[in-house]
């Protein structure tokens, strides 16, 4: 498990984390979103032994970041943001590498990397340099597990990458924690909350909500609908003008919408809609999505 | 151990799957032997000379035939006034004008001291010297025949029979390649071991690789040391390669023990290695590391005795080279191979030079960080 108590970093004057208190289960997948800048990189460069923090502390499975970080080295898988394996050295090539360097051998912990490997196999000889970015970060997660961590430590796995690869990498993700490993990954990408045990939603070096994504939701305070109209870019700015209107986000086909109160007077909207000259309008009562717990968060 | 294995293994593939570093290794030794030996001599040809000759006597005469004669000289100007040689030599026409004046002739008749005027263009301060040198030789030999034909003793020779006869030991032709071929090995070497290893370490920053090293357990001494040793055999090949165009094309002298050479070559790569991987701790981008090995390196091999000899640096020169494993290397190359030098007379400059070795790998050890 992963305990962090009132971390705290700086990066001259500007304050990249503000106190930071978390704890993470055994065997939970834990999922920090967050917007860029908003310090997730940070914090897990902290736990990874790679940063040390200006104040607070933070054990993994028991052993301190910074006192013991020859434990950690071993005991933790880290995927970094950006993909730093050798371009030059094939994909066998790679992993045999990072094997040998962990004292251990492909062979001997090929069950854990079996389902994620076997898709990479055909291309086994080919240099990681010229892989898609969806094959390259199943090469990254490959060689992260291939020691047999204990805590998988994965920095926006999915940032870049088509919708296909990342549905998949979460489905890899889900045979992980099978395995009993705790996972701990960051995303910038909302929807891919829910795929989390629990999740911690980060803006400004500072933890707004650590809860169950269901939870989150719940916890939306108000109504909400959903429009749509003819003009979509007019009816959001009409909305918004809206006297009762509180939130009013575009997402996708879609505005949701809620107002000031707990309740909405979908009448009174209608009307007021009608007056502005929108025609097609359709108002839907729909139930809050993660996202739009978020973003109320974050406003 | 295993994990220092490792590391070299990998840093071998990556060099030998490399395009432009593997043909290199060979290119570079081969161009830099076969073209800079051949173009950067200092042996003098074709020195442009300009003659004003006032005596117009059978003595001037025949002074002029000896630098006619030399394969050194070019006579391309007689001309009757100073003016107009002078203004040649300004345009950079003329090296050398040789003024005899009109008494020459007859004062030597005489057996009286007959005077000569050179004037040098000394732009090149290196090129007048070897021309003044070359021009002494031909006028001194001219006296001594003139002397022995006349049988007239000019005064300043009369005191003496002293007949000097001098020998070159160890490079008994000056072959000047002998010379610098030494050097230029030092230089290929240098750069080979310097610059991979240093190069490579601060690629893994630029690429983020090291990150991953850095999150494994893989400790700095291990990291660092599988950073030198492929380069550090890649560095010693190159030596022997070096050597062996040497050889075949030069025929350069090997008079001492060439274990002795690459036992010292050993100690000295640690050193020059262990700079460059403390450079590259200290910095981020391989441009910023370029740079610093371009002022080190200059300063270095320009201190080190490449063209001009440490002797005659001034003292504060000498003394800051104890610092410089450049010099050393220049110096004991040169003492093994040419003047078969052995263990007991490269002592301390193997004392010094595992010195700097030890201290500079220390530092690089210390300062590398896989926390920041």
């Amino acid at each position: 498990m992963i305990l962090i108590e009132n971390i705290s970093k700086s990066f001259g004057k500007r304050l990249a984390l503000d106190s930071i208190d978390l704890s993470v289960k055994d065997n939970e997948l834990f999922g920090l979103i967050g917007p860029d800048g908003s310090g997730k990189t940070t914090l897990f460069r902290i736990l990874c032994s790679l940063l040390l923090p200006d104040s607070g502390k933070a054990l993994l499975n028991n052993h301190d970041v910074v006192k013991d970080y020859n434990k950690i080295r071993r005991i933790i898988g880290y995927m970094p943001g950006r993909f730093s394996l050798y371009n030059d050295l094939s994909v066998e090539e790679n992993l045999n590498f990072f094997a040998r360097v962990f004292g251990t051998s492909i062979k001997k912990n090929y069950g854990l990397i079996k389902d994620i490997y076997k898709r990479l196999e055909p291309f086994k000889d080919r240099r990681a340099g010229n892989l898609s970015g969806g094959m390259k970060q199943k090469l990254a997660l490959s060689c992260a597990l291939i020691h047999r961590p204990e805590i998988l430590i994965l920095d926006e796995p999915t940032t870049g990458v088509d919708a296909v690869s990342r549905k998949e990498f979460w489905e890899m993700l889900s045979g992980i924690i099978e395995q009993g490993i705790t996972i701990m990954v960051s995303t910038p990408y909302m929807d891919e909350a829910v795929l989390c045990n629990r999740v911690a939603l980060m803006q400004e070096g500072r933890l707004l909500r650590v809860d169950s994504p269901q939870a989150i939701i719940d916890a939306y305070p108000k109504d909400i609908i959903a429009l749509r109209a003819d003009d979509m870019y007019r009816l959001v700015m009409d909305l918004r003008d809206f006297p009762q209107a509180d939130s009013v986000l575009l997402f996708g086909q879609e505005v949701h919408y809620s107002g000031k109160g707990k309740n909405i007077d979908r009448d009174a909207i209608r009307k007021y809609l009608e007056d502005k000259e929108h025609k097609d309008i359709q108002i839907n009562t729909i139930s809050a999505g993660i996202e739009d717990s978020f973003l109320q968060l974050m406003a | 151990m295993k994990t220092i294995f490792y590391l070299v293994q990998k840093e071998f593939i990556q060099l030998f799957r490399n395009r432009v570093m593997l043909p290199m290794m060979f290119v570079m030794p081969i161009f830099q032997m076969l073209v800079l030996l051949y173009a950067a001599t200092l042996e003098m040809k074709d020195i442009k000379m300009a003659v004003i000759d006032l005596d117009h006597t059978q003595a001037s005469r025949s002074l002029v035939n000896k630098f006619e004669a030399s394969p050194f000289y070019n006579i391309i100007d007689y001309s009757a006034s100073s003016g107009i040689a002078e203004e040649e030599m300004a345009r950079d026409r003329v090296d050398v004008i040789i003024t005899i004046p009109n008494e020459f002739g007859e004062k030597l008749n005489k057996a009286e001291p007959g005077d000569v005027q050179l004037l040098i263009n000394a732009i090149n301060g290196a090129k007048a010297g070897l021309i003044y040198a070359y021009s002494m030789n031909v006028i001194s030999q001219y006296t001594a025949e003139f002397v022995s034909l006349k049988g007239v003793i000019p005064q300043q020779y009369s005191s003496g029979n002293i007949d000097i006869r001098y020998r070159f030991w160890f490079n008994e032709e000056l072959n000047f390649k002998f010379f610098m071929l030494p050097g230029i090995l030092v230089i290929l070497v240098t750069v080979m071991g310097m610059a991979l290893s240093a190069l490579s370490l601060v690629k893994e920053k630029e690429l983020g690789t090291i990150e991953q090293i850095n999150v494994s357990p893989v400790r700095k001494y291990q990291f660092l040391a599988g950073k030198l040793i492929p380069f550090w055999l890649v560095a010693l090949f190159e030596l022997a390669f070096g050597l062996t165009i040497g050889r075949i094309f030069f025929d350069i002298p090997i008079r001492g023990s060439l274990l002795l050479l690459f036992a010292f070559s050993s100690v000295y790569l640690v050193a020059i290695m262990g700079i460059g991987l403390f450079f590259s701790t200290i910095t981020q981008t391989q441009q910023q590391i370029m740079f610093l090995f371009f002022f080190f390196n200059i300063v270095f091999i320009l201190m080190s005795g490449l063209f001009t000899p440490v002797e005659s640096m001034p003292q504060w020169a000498q003394t800051l080279n104890i610092l410089n494993p450049l010099a050393y290397f220049m110096k004991v190359i040169r003492m093994i191979l040419l003047k078969g030098s052995e263990l007991q007379d490269i002592l301390a400059e193997i004392i010094n030079l595992s010195m700097i070795a030890v201290v500079m790998l220390g530092l690089a050890v210390w300062r590398y960080r896989k926390t920041s």
